[in-house]
C-alpha cells in the first residue's frame, strides 16, 4: 500500500485535496500508534483512505510529538473521522483541533490516563464508572433513556432520545459498555494467542474474524498458505456470512413484532452451527484458523451435509420472504425509513450490506479479491434507497450469493495439506520433531518464542458480514504485535445511526438499529 | 329468591368455565406458536412424568407467579398501582354478563335465559364496559412512574379510544339490520341458515369488528402498548408476581370474551347450522339414536389410538403411561355412551331440554375457540404496526368504511 507522510498542521488541507482531487471518498480507518522510545516524535496517527472511483488505497502518516500531541481534525472532510478521532483521543490522548465534540468514547469520563500508550501498565485497575447524563446542557424537552440494557439493543449500547410524542428529535449515542481492551490485550500476547480474542469481535460470525486476522499476519510474514486451506477459509467465511445475515434479519423482524421469522432463520443457523461444532468443537467462539492454515481438516460428510443445509437455507429464505415482501405492514415499516444516501454512506465509512443497500457496488471480494474470490461466479447485490427495506433485501440476496459461492467451493475443493510448510508459523510434524535436530529446533522456537514476523506494518482487510473488517498490524520484529488496530465495520455504521433516526418514530429507531446489525462486541472491542 | 339462586349458579358456572379456558388458551398459544415456528413448545414440566403435552406447564407458571416477590416500585402511586390490574381483569370478565350461551332453556314452566344478565341494552353495555378497560391500562402505565410504562399507557389509551369509534360504528350497522340491541335476540334472529348469519349479511362490519377486536385486546399486529422490542413490556413493565399475572390473564380473557361477542353477533351465536332448537327438542330421541353410536365409536377409537402409544418411547418411568391419562377415560366414556345407545334410554322433556342446551353450548364453544385460534394465528404471522400507521388505519380507513357501511345498511333496510 502506498504510504505518504503529512505534517500535522497541513493534514486538513491535504485531506481536502485527496478527497476532492484524488477522489478518496472513503476514510476507512484512523488510528494512533505509540512509538515510545523508538522514534524522535512519539506518536503517529495513521489514516487509511480508499478511493472507490480508482479502486485505490492510500495510507497517510502524521507524526505527533509527545509534548504537544495535537493534530488537525479531518472530521469536516470525512464524517467517519468524528468517532475514529474520538477513539484515538481516548486511547492515546492525541488531541484533534477543530473536532466538534472531542471526548472519550470507548472508556468512561473518569478514566485516568490513556491505555494504549506504551507506558500505561496493562494490569492497572481503575474504579467502576458512574452513569453519566449524556444531555450536557440541553435538558429541555422530553428525554428517554434507551439502553444500555434494552430488549432492542441486542447488546449493550445506550442511547438518549429527545422525543416529541413518539417522534425522535435528537439522539445521543453512547458506546463502550462492552469494551474489553482487545487491542491492549493483543499487545501483551503473541501472534497465535490473539486468534481467540478475534472470536469475540463479531461473535455472530467469529470464523470470519479468524480468517481476517490470520490473513493479516500471513501478509505481514509473507507466508503462502496451501490451496485447500484457502478454499476452506472461503467456505467458512461464506457460511459465517450466512449465519450472520440470518441472525440480523431474524432479530430485525423480531424488533418489528414478527416473531415467527426468527425461528425460520434460526433453524438453519442451528444446522450450520452443528457443522461448525464438527470442525472445531466450539459453536460460538471457534478459534479455527491458524496462522498459515486452519486448525483441522473439514469432515468428509461436509460435501453432502452443506449442500443439504443450503437447500434448507433456500427454503428458509423463501419462507421468510414469503411472510414479508408482500406484507403491507412490513413494507410500511421499512421502506424509506432510516435511508442514507450513497454520498453520506461513503463519507460515514459505510461498507458491506449497508453500503450496498445505498447503491454503491463496493465489495472487498470483488474490488480486492483474495482467496480466489475472483474465480467464483457470483454477483454483488445492491439496493436503491439505502433504507431498512433495502438493507434487509440485500442481506437476503447476499445469502443466496454466498450459497452459490459455497457450492462452487465444494465442487472445486482441492486436496493436499491444510497447513503451510513454513516453519516460521507452522509446527513441524511430530515425527520430524522426534528424529531431526531442525524439527526439534523449529518446534522449540515456535513454542517458546512464538512467531516473529519481520518489522513492518500491514493493513489487511476482508469482507466481513457487516462490511470491511480491517486489521492494521505493526510489528517491531518481536514475538508480540507492537500494535494491532481493528477496523470494525460496525463502528463506522453505528456512528451514522443518530442521523438515520432523527425525525422518525421510536419504533423506527428499533427497526433501523436491527437493520444495521450493530454488534456490540465489534463496536466496543 | 328462586331466580337469585339460579343467577348465582349461572355466574359461578360461566365465570369458572371462562377462567378455566384461560390456561387452556395459554397452552394453546404456546403450542400453536411452537408449531407455527417449527419447534416443540413446552414439554418438560411434569407431575410424576405426566406432561399432557405441556398443559402441566401452566400449573408451574401459576406456582411461580404466586410465589414470586411482589415488587411495588418506590415511586409508584401505590393505590392506583394496585387497582389497575384489578380493573383490567374485572372489565375483561364482566363483559361476559350479557353473552347468551344457548337458547333459553324451558324446564316445564320455567324459562331459564342462558345469560347472566338479561339486559335490554346488550351491545351498549359491552361497548360501555369495554371502554372502561382503557382505565386499567393507562392507570397502570401512569402509576408505575416509568417512562416506558407511561408510553405504553398513552399508546394504549389512544389506540383503544380510536378503535372504539370504529367498533361502535361497525356494530351500529349490525344493530340497524337486526333491529335490536339485545345480544340474545341478535343471535336468535340469525337463524339456522348459515347464509343468513350476520357475517354474510354484514361482511364489512364483520371485518371491521374483527380488526377492532384485535386492537381492543392489544394483540399483534396491534400490540403497540406492550411492544416488547420498543417499550420493554409497555404498561406492565413494573408489574410482577400475581399483578402481572392478572394482566396476562386479562389478555386471554379479552380474547375469549371478544370471540364470544364476535360469534354471538356474526356467527349465529349458539345456533347449530340447520338444526333449530324446536326441531332438536322434538326429535331429540331420534337424533340421539343416530348420534350416540357415532360418538361412542369415535371416542373408543380415539382412546385406543392414544393408548397404543403407551410404552412406545420406552422411557422406563411414568411417562410411559402418559397416554392413559386421556386414552382410558375416552374409552370408558365411549363404552358408557355405547351402552346408553344400545339400551336406547328414553329421555323425558327436562333431559331433552338440557341436552339441547348442552349441544348448543358446545357449538358456541367450538365457534369461540376457532376465533381464539385465529387470534393466535394472526399474532404469530404479522409484524407490528407503527403508532402513526395504526392511527391512520383507525381514523382514515376504518371509520370512513364503517360510516359507508352504515349508509349502505340504511339504504338497504329502508327499501
Amino acid at each position: 500500500m502506498e504510504t505518504i507522510f503529512a505534517d500535522r498542521k497541513e493534514i486538513l488541507e491535504k485531506a481536502l485535496f485527496l478527497r476532492d482531487k484524488e477522489k478518496f471518498d472513503f476514510m476507512m480507518d484512523l488510528c494512533g500508534v505509540d512509538y515510545l522510545g523508538c522514534a524522535r516524535e512519539r506518536f503517529e496517527v495513521v489514516y487509511h483512505l480508499f478511493s472507490s472511483a480508482n479502486n485505490k488505497r492510500l495510507r497517510i502518516k502524521v507524526k505527533v510529538p509527545e509534548n504537544n500531541p495535537e493534530v488537525q481534525s479531518v472530521s469536516s472532510v470525512w464524517k467517519a473521522a468524528n468517532w475514529f478521532e474520538r477513539e484515538c483521543f481516548d486511547l492515546f490522548g492525541i488531541k484533534f483541533s477543530g473536532h466538534p465534540d472531542l471526548k472519550r468514547i470507548l472508556l468512561f469520563e473518569e478514566f485516568v490516563g490513556h491505555p494504549l500508550r506504551k507506558d500505561y501498565p496493562i494490569d492497572k485497575r481503575q474504579s467502576i464508572p458512574t452513569p453519566v447524563d449524556l444531555r450536557k446542557n440541553n435538558r429541555e424537552g422530553f428525554w428517554i433513556n434507551f439502553g444500555p440494557s434494552h430488549p432492542a439493543t441486542h447488546g449493550t449500547f445506550r442511547l438518549m432520545l429527545k422525543l416529541d410524542g413518539e417522534k425522535i428529535e435528537d439522539a445521543i449515542p453512547e458506546i463502550g459498555y462492552l469494551h474489553r481492551c482487545f487491542e491492549k490485550e493483543a499487545e501483551d500476547h503473541n501472534y497465535a494467542q490473539v486468534i481467540p480474542y478475534t472470536d469475540r469481535l463479531n461473535y455472530c460470525s467469529s470464523l470470519m474474524n479468524n480468517v481476517g486476522y490470520s490473513m493479516a499476519v500471513e501478509k505481514l510474514m509473507g507466508i503462502k498458505i496451501p490451496e485447500r486451506a484457502k478454499y476452506i477459509r472461503v467456505l467458512i467465511s461464506e457460511l459465517s456470512r450466512i449465519i450472520d445475515h440470518l441472525i440480523a434479519i431474524g432479530t430485525n423482524v423480531v424488533d418489528m413484532g414478527g416473531l415467527t421469522n426468527y425461528w425460520y432463520t434460526f433453524n438453519v443457523r442451528e444446522l450450520i452451527y452443528d457443522w461448525i461444532e464438527k470442525i472445531c468443537g466450539a459453536r460460538l467462539t471457534t478459534n479455527y484458523t491458524r496462522i498459515g492454515g486452519v486448525m483441522r481438516d473439514i469432515p468428509a460428510e461436509t460435501f453432502k451435509y452443506i449442500p443439504w443445509v443450503l437447500k434448507k437455507l433456500d427454503r428458509a429464505i423463501s419462507d421468510v420472504t414469503g411472510l414479508l415482501v408482500k406484507n403491507r405492514i412490513f413494507l410500511d415499516r421499512t421502506r424509506f425509513i432510516g435511508a442514507i444516501s450513497a454520498e453520506d454512506a461513503a463519507s460515514f465509512g459505510y461498507t458491506g450490506p449497508c453500503l450496498r443497500a445505498a447503491g454503491v457496488a463496493y465489495d472487498v471480494r470483488k474490488a480486492f479479491p483474495y482467496y480466489h474470490y475472483d474465480e467464483f461466479d457470483w454477483d454483488v447485490p445492491i439496493g436503491e434507497n439505502g433504507d431498512t427495506y433495502d438493507r434487509i433485501m440485500v442481506r437476503f440476496e447476499e445469502m443466496r450469493q454466498s450459497a452459490r459461492i459455497i457450492n462452487q467451493v465444494l465442487e472445486k475443493m482441492p486436496g493436499g495439506p491444510i497447513m503451510t510448510g513454513d516453519y516460521r508459523a507452522a509446527l513441524p510434524p511430530k515425527a520430524s520433531v522426534y528424529s531431526t535436530i531442525e524439527g526439534l529446533m523449529n518446534h522449540f522456537k515456535l513454542i517458546m518464542h512464538g512467531m516473529t514476523p519481520p518489522a513492518g506494518e500491514v493493513y489487511s482487510f476482508t469482507e466481513g458480514a457487516n462490511g470491511e473488517l480491517g486489521f492494521y498490524i505493526v510489528s517491531d520484529g518481536g514475538p508480540k504485535p507492537y500494535r494491532i488496530k481493528v477496523r470494525p465495520p460496525c463502528f463506522a455504521i453505528y456512528q451514522a445511526y443518530p442521523e438515520l433516526i432523527k425525525g422518525h418514530m421510536i419504533a423506527d429507531a428499533v427497526a433501523v438499529m436491527g437493520s444495521l446489525n450493530v454488534i456490540a462486541g465489534e463496536l466496543d472491542r | 329468591m328462586y331466580s337469585l339462586v339460579i343467577d348465582i349458579i349461572k355466574v359461578i358456572v360461566i365465570a369458572s368455565a371462562v377462567l378455566t379456558l384461560i390456561p387452556v388458551l395459554i397452552w394453546w398459544e404456546r403450542k400453536g406458536a411452537a408449531y407455527i415456528q417449527d419447534r416443540r413448545g413446552p414439554n418438560r414440566a411434569n407431575i410424576f412424568g405426566i406432561r399432557l403435552g405441556g398443559l402441566i406447564h401452566n400449573i408451574a407458571d401459576v406456582f411461580k407467579l404466586l410465589f414470586k416477590e411482589d415488587i411495588i416500585p418506590q415511586q409508584a402511586h401505590k393505590l392506583i398501582y394496585l387497582i389497575a390490574p384489578i380493573i383490567v381483569m374485572g372489565v375483561a370478565v364482566s363483559t361476559l354478563a350479557v353473552i347468551p350461551f344457548t337458547a333459553p332453556v324451558k324446564l316445564g314452566d320455567f324459562v331459564i335465559k342462558m345469560q347472566i344478565a338479561d339486559l335490554n341494552v346488550g351491545i351498549i353495555y359491552i361497548l360501555a364496559i369495554a371502554s372502561l378497560g382503557v382505565y386499567g391500562v393507562i392507570l397502570a402505565g401512569w402509576s408505575s412512574n416509568n417512562v416506558y410504562s407511561l408510553f405504553g399507557g398513552l399508546r394504549s389509551s389512544a389506540q383503544m379510544i380510536s378503535y372504539e369509534v370504529a367498533m361502535g360504528l361497525a356494530l351500529l350497522s349490525v344493530i340497524m339490520s337486526s333491529g335490536t340491541v339485545r345480544l340474545d335476540e341478535i343471535a336468535a334472529l340469525q337463524g339456522i341458515n348459515i347464509l343468513e348469519w350476520n357475517f354474510i349479511r354484514q361482511p364489512l362490519a364483520f371485518i371491521l369488528f374483527l380488526t377492532c377486536l384485535f386492537a381492543e385486546t392489544n394483540r399483534n399486529p396491534f400490540d403497540l402498548p406492550e411492544g416488547e422490542s420498543e417499550l420493554v413490556a409497555g404498561y406492565h413493565t413494573e408489574y410482577s408476581s400475581m399483578k402481572f399475572a392478572l394482566f396476562f390473564m386479562a389478555e386471554y380473557a379479552h380474547i375469549i370474551v371478544g370471540s364470544m361477542i364476535l360469534v354471538s353477533l356474526f356467527f349465529g351465536g349458539w345456533q347449530i347450522p340447520f338444526l333449530s332448537t324446536e326441531f332438536m327438542h322434538d326429535n331429540m330421541n331420534a337424533l340421539l339414536k343416530l348420534a350416540l353410536p357415532v360418538v361412542s365409536v369415535s371416542s373408543i377409537a380415539a382412546g385406543v389410538l392414544l393408548m397404543r402409544r403407551t410404552k412406545k418411547f420406552g422411557w422406563g418411568d411414568a411417562r410411559d403411561f402418559e397416554p392413559l391419562v386421556f386414552g382410558l377415560p375416552a374409552v370408558i366414556f365411549g363404552f358408557i355412551i355405547g351402552i346408553a345407545a344400545v339400551f336406547s334410554i328414553y329421555l323425558n322433556e327436562y333431559a331433552v331440554s338440557i341436552i339441547t342446551a348442552a349441544a348448543q353450548g358446545a357449538i358456541f364453544l367450538v365457534k369461540t375457540l376457532f376465533f381464539c385460534w385465529l387470534f393466535i394465528w394472526v399474532r404469530w404471522t404479522l409484524p407490528r404496526f407503527r403508532y402513526d400507521q395504526l392511527m391512520k388505519l383507525g381514523w382514515q380507513i376504518m371509520v370512513p368504511l364503517a360510516l359507508i357501511n352504515i349508509i349502505i345498511t340504511g339504504i338497504v333496510i329502508s327499501r
